[in-house]
């Protein structure tokens, strides 16, 4: 299928990942209401709304965790369905959850590898089903190192004896390493004191450097405003504006977010050359 | 790493006691093997030479043998921090659909041999089910299930043993695993080799197979797993299939170690499978453990039993212990726990 000219931006470029009017309701509660998302190549995109404004479930059915009752996602151009995070994750899409979906109790090789272990080659791997660990260590010290994570010391300490920013970027470092082209970061710092927050944000710009779109789901307006190329803000299931972070004030931004200021008119186009 | 970083990213907790609790994280067996190293120096003290002898060490290991195989099943389900009351009930119905399909219904031994753990795997799935698709929680649909089983067991006995002579004339393969044979001054049985492979084989599938970190990773934290593509209710329903197929050797064993088949072999056997793998340092709270653990810990009621008995205590008194080391073990788990989040 081509790329279909409604996802086309006034520059002519296409989104890396688009959702067109996306509606799901649970019951009564419509937690989507026709929303559209794009986001294109090489940005961070923020994502901001309020507690129930349905950032939620958008993005859950952008990483494939929910099924929308209707509306199209776009991967590239092409009209994907996500019935699994997996499915996502096979297509290039990454997240990392807020709870970060890591087993504390194993070590960071296990959860980088998790669900996705290489087998020995041969018989070994065939029938026995044996594990290439000295691959998959090999791999793991790769890619923290890749993102200056190395002074990990020991990638076979259990993930519980991290602390809360390692944890992070472990996470992130999983969902650099299967050659994704777009991120999706569920509050990364929600959790974080301010040192270690400085360090994931570093590690999101490192990440960008790689060519890899991130979208950064956030309520810290300060470093949403620091970090992001372009922000989409949500209201009542939909997106209601997008705006840049150079265009327009934190506060102005948090009132078109609660419905207290009308968005601007007319809305801005994405493009991912916009250096903040 | 250089001094001007400061970053909590980039830096290890330190610190000496954070280290020991990283290291005791790590290594589940470290205590459980501490106890066993001061209960055998602390009874080889109190009893003296009787105590060390490899007879009588030998014999503990084959005292612990049915309970050990049966707490290598626990250990799996455990891990998925589920429970299985029915282990007991599961080991005597398979050793009694051997023995009756053998001794009763002339079926060739050896069929019958892999008929009864195939009941035993059968009795798993039968688990696995009302847990995996009812989401009923293990612990009430293993409790009932441990009803079903006995009454079935006790129906399809009929109360009755079938006696050592009869199995030895007509279905020798079924006490093959009670062969006892001599290793210098010890004296091992077949059964007791089979456990320790057994636990070789459940320790290469738990630590070298993708499916194994899968069953840590269900345990320890399922919705991680589930997001991280794991098929969360396959790999439980497996688990309680060869947890299952494990009690089904286990009543094998049974059959080696009383020479008969009884209805009333696996009273207490449901509780001391879960004692020694809650000694032998497996979280209840699943993810953490381990099977060289339980194994200690199978080794460690056995061992304090018979030192006990040895230094001339009274059975209650085994019992007294048993329960105090219980507790320790649990307590000690819920402190690490609450201590390295």
């Amino acid at each position: 299928m081509t790329t279909p000219d409604l996802l086309r931006n006034a520059g002519g470029e296409t989104p890396i990942l688009a959702a067109r009017n996306l509606r799901k309701s649970f019951g009564r509660v419509v937690a989507m209401d026709g929303a559209d998302f794009d986001l294109y190549p090489g940005e961070i995109l923020a994502v901001i709304g309020d507690n129930g404004a349905g950032k939620s479930s958008m993005i859950s059915a952008l990483a494939g965790a929910m099924r929308p009752d209707s509306g199209d996602i776009w991967l590239d151009g092409k009209i994907v369905r996500f019935s699994s995070p997996m499915d996502a994750r096979d297509a290039g899409v990454e997240t990392v959850f807020q709870t970060l979906a890591m087993a504390p109790a194993l070590t960071i090789v296990d959860n980088l590898f998790l669900g996705r272990e290489y087998r020995k080659s041969g018989i070994q791997g065939a029938i026995f089903r044996t594990l290439d660990r000295r691959r998959m260590r090999a791999e793991a010290r790769h890619h923290l190192s890749q993102l200056g994570l190395m002074t990990i010391q020991n990638i076979d300490q259990i993930v519980e004896t991290l602390s809360g920013g390692q944890r992070q970027g472990v996470a992130v470092a999983r969902a650099c390493a299967f050659g994704s082209r777009v991120i999706i970061l569920d509050e990364p710092t929600a959790a974080l004191g301010v040192k270690e927050t400085r360090k994931v944000l570093d590690l999101i710009r490192d990440v960008r450097q790689r060519g890899i779109a991130i979208v950064l789901i956030s309520h810290n307006m300060p470093n949403v405003f620091e970090i992001a190329d372009r922000v989409h803000i949500h209201r009542l299931g939909r997106r209601i504006a997008q705006i840049r972070p150079s265009e327009l004030s934190m506060s102005d931004a948090v009132a078109i977010m609660t419905g207290a200021m009308e968005p601007p008119e007319p809305q801005l186009e994405g493009s991912p050359n916009v250096q903040t | 790493m250089p001094a001007d970083d400061t970053a909590p990213l980039f830096s290890e907790r330190k610190g000496f006691g954070r280290r020991v609790i990283n290291v005791l994280n790590g290594n589940p067996t470290i205590i459980p093997m501490l106890v066993l190293i001061v209960g055998v120096i602390a009874f080889s003290l109190i009893v003296g030479e009787r105590f060390l002898h490899p007879f009588n060490l030998s014999l503990v290991l084959q005292q612990v043998t049915v309970i050990g195989v049966l707490a290598l099943a626990q250990t799996l389900i455990i891990l998925t921090a589920g429970i299985d009351l029915s282990v007991g009930a599961i080991m005597v119905l398979s050793s009694i659909a051997m023995g009756h399909l053998s001794i009763q219904f002339g079926v060739p031994p050896a069929l019958s041999l892999l008929i009864g753990i195939v009941t035993g795997g059968i009795c798993g799935a039968l688990n696995g089910i009302f847990i995996t698709l009812l989401r009923l929680p293990p612990f009430i649909v293993t409790l009932g299930t441990w009803s079903i089983f006995n009454s079935v067991l006790q129906f399809w006995s009929g109360g009755q043993t079938i006696r050592q002579q009869e199995i030895a004339a007509d279905a020798a393969v079924l006490q093959w695993t009670g062969t006892a044979f001599r290793a210098g001054a010890a004296q091992l049985t077949l059964g007791s080799l089979l456990m320790l492979g057994l636990a070789l084989l459940l320790w290469y599938i738990l630590n070298r197979t993708a499916y194994g970190r899968h069953i840590y990773a269900v345990g320890n934290d399922p919705t991680a797993a589930r997001l991280s593509g794991i098929n969360t209710r396959k790999v439980l329903f497996s688990v309680y299939v060869l947890a299952g197929l494990i009690c089904g050797i286990a009543g094998w064993i049974l059959i080696g170690r009383i020479g008969a088949v009884s209805p009333l072999g696996g009273a207490t056997a449901n509780l001391d499978s879960i004692t020694a793998v809650v000694i032998g340092g497996t979280s209840l709270f699943g993810g953490r453990g381990s099977i060289a653990g339980t194994l200690m810990g199978a080794l460690i009621v056995g061992l304090f039993r018979n030192g006990l008995a040895l230094a001339g205590l009274d059975v209650l008194w085994q019992e007294f212990a048993i329960g105090i080391l219980i507790i320790i073990a649990v307590g000690f788990d819920q402190w690490l726990r609450r201590i390295s989040v």
